[in-house]
C-alpha cells in the first residue's frame, strides 16, 4: 500500500513540477514598452527570420515558390519596383519608360551607376540576357558584343504561365542605358509584369560562368548579397556596400532566414527573440502577440481570392443562374470567415481584393439569407432541393494563402446547403491529383473551392486568369460568356489605366449577376515581429523586402 | 566470420534491388504528380507539358526504372526535380545531422534503458520497478510532437538552458568539413561551436530517445529476470560473489543478446522515421527531407532516399548479427 501511494506522490510531484515550469515566465520580462517615435535608422546588426520552409532554388527565372521568391526580392531587383504596401509602380532599374501609341513597343531608359555584386556594370545587355534566356525564340539584340545565351535548364515557368512569348516578340539594347520591347499584342499588364520576380536582372558574367550552378550563387543588384546557404537550415545575406540607392539602405549587416517547418516552433523562438519575424505563425497564436510588449503584429490585407466555383461544363450548373444564386445565399460566408479564419481574413464581394484598382464597391455582395435562398431554389425549379441528385462540393486538402482550411470550409458548407434541402458531400484528393482533375472539370464535380494569389496587382490577373473560360481550355472555371470574354480582350488592349478600371467594374457587375463563382474570402498575412525590427511592411504580392529594415 | 559477412553483403544486393522495384511500383500506383505539385493553381497546358517533357514523366515506367538502375550501378543517383541538385549532395549534407541526432538518442535509451531495466530486474517489485515500469510505458505513449514541445517550453523558453531548435547557433561561424558538426567543431578546435552543438543536440536527442530508451528499458528487464533464474547464476552466488559481480558479470551479458537486436532495430527505425523529431526541432536532417520529398512527389528524392536507408537498415542488421557472436561466442555464424 504504501509502496503504491510513494509511486503515485512521485508521479504527481513529476508531472506537477513540470506543469509549473511550462507556465512560470523565466523572470519578468517586463520592458517598457516605448512609444514608437519615428527614428532614425540605424545601422548594423543581424535580423533573423523564421519562415516554414527552405528556397527550392534562388534563379529568379525558374522559381514558383514564395519560399524561393522571399530570398530573390532582396538580391535582384527589376526594371520597375512596386511601391511599398501597394502594386502601384515607381522606377526600379529602370528609370523612366515610355509606350508608342500603338502600344507595342515599350523603351526603358535604365539607371545608370548600378553594380551587380560581382563588380560588373548593369546595363542594357544585362537586361536584354536577363530576360532573352526565358524566351523561346531568342530574337535578342546586344549594344555591346553580348553573350551566346545557354539553352535553358527546365522551363521557366512564369514566363510561359504569363504568356511571355506570346506578347514579347523582340528585346533590344539600342544604346547602353536604353532597352526596346517589341510587343506581338497590345498588352496592358506588361508593365505590371516587368516588376515580378522573374523578371529580375541578373549579372550576365555570373550566370555564364557556372550556368547550372547560378541557382545556388544568386548575383543580382539588389541590397543584399548571398553569403551562405546550409539547405534545409538558413540562407545568409550580407549588405552590398555598393548599392545604388543608399538612402533606402541596406541598413543591417547580415540577414539570416532560418528554416522553422513547425508554425507553433517558430513562434516560441519568436517569444524567445531568437528569432526576429515569425512568418505564417498559427492562427490561434496571434492573440497572444497582440498582447506580448514585446511584440508587434504587421498586418497586410492579401492580394487573394478564395472562391467556390460551378463546374460549368455540366448541368444544370452551366444554365441555371437562379439555381447558382439559391447557393451562394444559403452559405453562411461571414461565419466561415469568423471561425475557420479566425480573423485573418476578409469578406470577399468581389473575386478581386478591394485594395486593387478596379474593384467595384457598388456590387452589393450575396447576403446570407436563407428565406431567399429557398425560394429562388424553388424558382430554379428545385423546390426544396428535390429533383436535385446529391451534389459533390470539392475542397482543398492543403491549407492555400487564401484558405487555411479547405477542408473545414468545404464542411460548413454543407450544414448551409442542407438548410435548404440541398444534400451534398464533401470531396476531396491529394493536392497535385485534386489540381489535375479539378482541371478536366470532371463529371463527378458540381461545386469547387479553389483560390489565387495575385502576381502583379492587374486585375486582368485575377478576372482573366481565372473566369475568362473563352480565353482557354486550361482556365480552371470554364464559365462561356461572350460578354465577359469580351471585356476581358478590351481590358488587355487599353493602355488607359482609369478607362481599364472602368471595364473590370463592368466585368465585376457582370459576375455578380451571373454568378458563375461565389467569393469567399481574402485571406490578410500576419507575421509578428520583436519591436525592435523597425520599419517592416508587409507587401500585397507576399514579398519580403528588407531593403529599409532596420534594428533598434 | 570473414566467409559469413561476404556472404551477408553479398544477399544484401536482391533485397535492395527488391525495395527499389517496390518503391517504384509504389509510385506508380499512388496519385499525384510532381509537375501539377511544382506549378500548382496557375499551371497552363502548355506550362504543364513543358514541364513533363522535361521531368521525363512521359516515358513508360519499366523505361524510368531502366534509367534509374543504371545511373545507380554509376553510383549517381541524379538529380532531385525540385530542387535541381545532386541526390548525393543533399544526401551527405543531412544525412550526418541525422546520424547524430540519431546516435546521441541511441547513446542515451541503450545508457539509461539498459540501467534503469537491469535495476528494475534486480529490485523486481519494488517502488523502483514500479515507477520506472510505469515511467517507460509513459515514454512509449508519449507523442513525440508534444514532448517536444513541452521541453522547448520548459528547458528553453522558462529556464533558458537549452537552445530551442536548429542545430547550430546563428552566431556561431563553423567551417563545415563533414556535416557532422560535433566531428567539424574538433577537427577545426571550435570548442565555442562544440559546445553550442552539443547544447543544440541536447533537447531533440531527449526527445527521440524516449520511445527507445521505453523499449530497451522492458526488454531488458524482462530478459534479466529469466537470466536471473538461471541455475549458474545461483551457482555463482552459491561461490559468494557480491550481488554486483553476479549481475553486471554473470547475468548481464546473457541478458544482454535480445536487447542488441532491439537497439538495433530502433536504431534503423530512427534513422529513417526521426521525421517528427526531426520536424518539430528543425532539425535539417534526412527524415524531413525525404517526407517532403514524399509530400511533393519528387521521385529522385524518394528513390535516392529510400535506397540509402534501406541499404543502412540491411548493413545495421549486418552488424547487430556480428555483435551477437562477439557478445555470446557460442552463438555459432555459420
Amino acid at each position: 500500500m504504501m509502496k503504491k501511494v510513494g509511486i503515485l506522490i512521485c508521479i504527481f510531484t513529476f508531472l506537477g513540477v513540470g506543469i509549473v515550469l511550462a507556465q512560470a515566465p523565466k523572470k519578468e520580462r517586463a520592458v517598457a514598452s516605448k512609444k514608437t517615435e519615428t527614428l532614425a535608422p540605424k545601422k548594423g546588426g543581424t535580423l533573423v527570420f523564421g519562415r516554414g520552409g527552405d528556397s527550392v532554388g534562388l534563379d529568379p527565372a525558374y522559381e514558383t515558390d514564395g519560399n524561393s521568391f522571399m530570398i530573390c526580392d532582396n538580391v535582384y531587383e527589376a526594371l520597375v519596383f512596386y511601391k511599398e504596401e501597394s502594386t502601384a509602380l515607381e522606377p526600379g532599374l529602370a528609370t523612366s519608360w515610355s509606350i508608342s501609341p500603338d502600344g507595342l513597343t515599350y523603351t526603358f531608359k535604365l539607371r545608370k551607376g548600378v553594380k551587380f555584386h560581382d563588380g560588373t556594370p548593369f546595363n542594357a545587355d544585362a537586361v536584354v540576357f536577363s530576360h532573352g534566356r526565358m524566351m523561346k525564340e531568342r530574337k535578342v539584340k546586344f549594344f555591346g558584343k553580348g553573350w551566346d545565351i545557354p539553352k535553358q535548364e527546365r522551363p521557366p515557368e512564369y514566363w510561359i504561365s504569363m504568356e511571355m512569348d506570346n506578347t514579347i516578340d523582340s528585346i533590344e539594347a539600342v544604346d547602353e542605358y536604353t532597352v526596346v520591347y517589341k510587343l506581338k499584342r497590345v498588352e496592358a499588364p506588361f508593365l505590371a509584369n516587368m516588376g515580378m520576380d522573374f523578371a529580375d536582372i541578373i549579372s550576365p558574367t555570373a550566370f555564364m560562368k557556372d550556368p547550372a550552378g547560378f541557382i545556388r550563387n544568386p548575383v543580382g543588384t539588389g541590397p543584399y548579397k548571398f553569403a551562405k546557404r546550409i539547405e534545409g537550415d538558413r540562407t545568409i545575406l550580407e549588405a552590398f556596400k555598393d548599392y545604388w540607392d543608399k538612402a533606402k539602405g541596406p541598413y543591417m549587416d547580415r540577414v539570416i532566414f532560418r528554416v522553422i517547418p513547425e508554425n507553433s516552433v517558430r513562434f516560441l523562438e519568436l517569444k524567445a527573440g531568437s528569432i526576429h519575424i515569425c512568418q505564417f505563425p498559427n492562427p490561434a497564436d496571434i492573440p497572444m502577440a497582440k498582447k506580448d510588449p514585446k511584440l508587434q503584429v504587421p498586418t497586410q490585407p492579401g492580394m487573394n481570392i478564395g472562391y467556390l466555383g460551378f463546374n460549368h461544363k455540366k448541368e444544370p450548373w452551366k444554365s441555371n443562374v437562379k439555381l447558382r444564386k439559391a447557393i451562394a445565399h444559403a452559405i453562411n460566408r461571414k461565419a466561415i470567415v469568423d471561425n475557420i479564419y479566425q480573423g485573418m481574413g476578409e469578406l470577399a464581394k468581389n473575386p478581386i481584393p478591394p485594395t486593387m484598382w478596379g474593384y467595384n464597391k457598388d456590387v452589393p455582395g450575396y447576403q446570407y439569407d436563407v428565406e431567399l435562398a429557398k425560394k429562388l431554389l424553388a424558382e430554379a425549379g428545385y423546390p426544396e432541393g428535390k429533383g436535385l441528385p446529391e451534389i459533390t462540393l470539392w475542397s482543398m486538402p492543403v491549407p492555400r494563402p487564401y484558405n487555411p482550411e479547405g477542408l473545414k470550409v468545404g464542411v460548413a458548407m454543407l450544414g448551409d446547403l442542407g438548410k435548404i434541402g440541398i444534400k451534398a458531400r464533401v470531396v476531396s484528393y491529394d493536392w497535385g491529383t485534386y489540381l489535375k482533375r479539378q482541371r478536366e472539370q470532371p463529371e463527378d464535380m458540381d461545386l469547387f473551392q479553389l483560390g489565387w494569389t495575385g502576381d502583379n496587382g492587374d486585375p486582368d490577373n485575377f478576372l482573366a486568369v481565372l473566369f475568362d473560360g473563352l480565353a482557354s481550355p486550361a482556365v480552371r472555371m470554364q464559365w462561356h460568356n461572350e460578354a465577359y470574354h469580351n471585356l476581358m480582350l478590351e481590358g488587355k488592349q487599353t493602355i488607359d489605366q482609369a478607362k481599364r478600371a472602368e471595364i473590370y467594374k463592368q466585368a465585376l457587375q457582370l459576375l455578380y449577376d451571373e454568378c458563375p463563382v461565389i467569393p469567399i474570402a481574402h485571406s490578410s498575412v500576419m507575421w509578428p515581429a520583436v519591436k525592435k525590427v523597425q520599419n517592416f511592411k508587409l507587401h500585397p504580392t507576399g514579398s519580403v523586402m528588407l531593403r529599409s529594415v532596420w534594428l533598434q | 566470420m570473414i566467409g559469413f559477412i561476404i556472404r551477408r553483403i553479398l544477399a544484401v544486393i536482391p533485397t535492395i534491388l527488391g525495395i527499389t522495384i517496390i518503391i517504384f511500383m509504389m509510385l506508380a500506383i499512388t496519385p499525384g504528380d510532381p509537375a501539377e505539385l511544382l506549378l500548382g493553381e496557375r499551371a497552363t497546358n502548355e506550362s504543364l507539358e513543358a514541364m513533363r517533357e522535361y521531368l521525363g514523366l512521359q516515358k513508360p515506367l519499366y523505361v524510368q526504372y531502366g534509367m534509374f538502375l543504371k545511373r545507380v550501378a554509376k553510383f549517381d543517383l541524379g538529380e532531385t526535380i525540385w530542387t535541381r541538385q545532386k541526390v548525393y549532395i543533399e544526401i551527405m549534407e543531412r544525412f550526418p545531422a541525422t546520424i547524430e541526432l540519431t546516435l546521441a538518442a541511441m547513446i542515451l535509451s541503450s545508457f539509461f534503458g539498459i540501467l534503469l531495466g537491469m535495476i528494475s530486474a534486480t529490485k523486481q517489485y519494488s517502488w523502483f520497478d514500479y515507477t520506472s515500469m510505469l515511467g517507460s510505458l509513459f515514454g512509449v505513449s508519449m507523442p513525440v510532437f508534444w514532448l517536444g514541445l513541452m521541453l522547448m517550453l520548459i528547458f528553453s523558453l522558462n529556464l533558458g538552458w537549452f537552445p530551442m531548435s536548429g542545430r547550430l547557433g546563428v552566431d556561431i561561424d563553423l567551417t563545415i568539413i563533414t556535416n557532422f558538426y560535433i566531428l567539424d567543431s574538433i577537427l577545426t578546435r571550435n570548442w565555442t561551436a562544440l559546445k553550442d552543438t552539443l547544447m543544440h543536440l541536447a533537447l531533440p536527442a531527449i526527445a527521440l530517445s524516449t520511445i527507445p530508451l521505453a523499449i530497451v528499458a522492458r526488454m531488458t528487464r524482462s530478459s534479466m529476470l529469466e537470466v536471473l533464474r538461471q541455475d549458474y547464476i545461483k551457482t555463482a552466488r552459491a561461490k559468494g560473489l557480491s550481488e554486483v559481480k553476479v549481475v553486471l558479470k554473470h547475468a548481464l551479458r546473457n541478458g544482454l543478446i535480445p536487447v542488441v537486436t532491439v537497439v538495433g532495430l530502433q536504431f534503423g527505425i530512427l534513422l529513417g522515421g526521426a521525421i517528427l523529431t526531426e520536424t518539430v526541432f528543425a532539425w535539417p536532417g534526412v527524415g524531413k527531407w525525404l517526407y517532403d520529398g514524399v509530400v511533393k512527389r519528387d521521385y529522385m528524392v524518394i528513390q535516392g532516399g529510400t535506397l540509402l536507408v534501406a541499404t543502412i537498415f540491411v548493413i545495421i542488421n549486418l552488424i547487430v548479427d556480428v555483435l551477437y557472436a562477439v557478445i555470446n561466442p557460442r552463438i555459432s555464424v555459420k
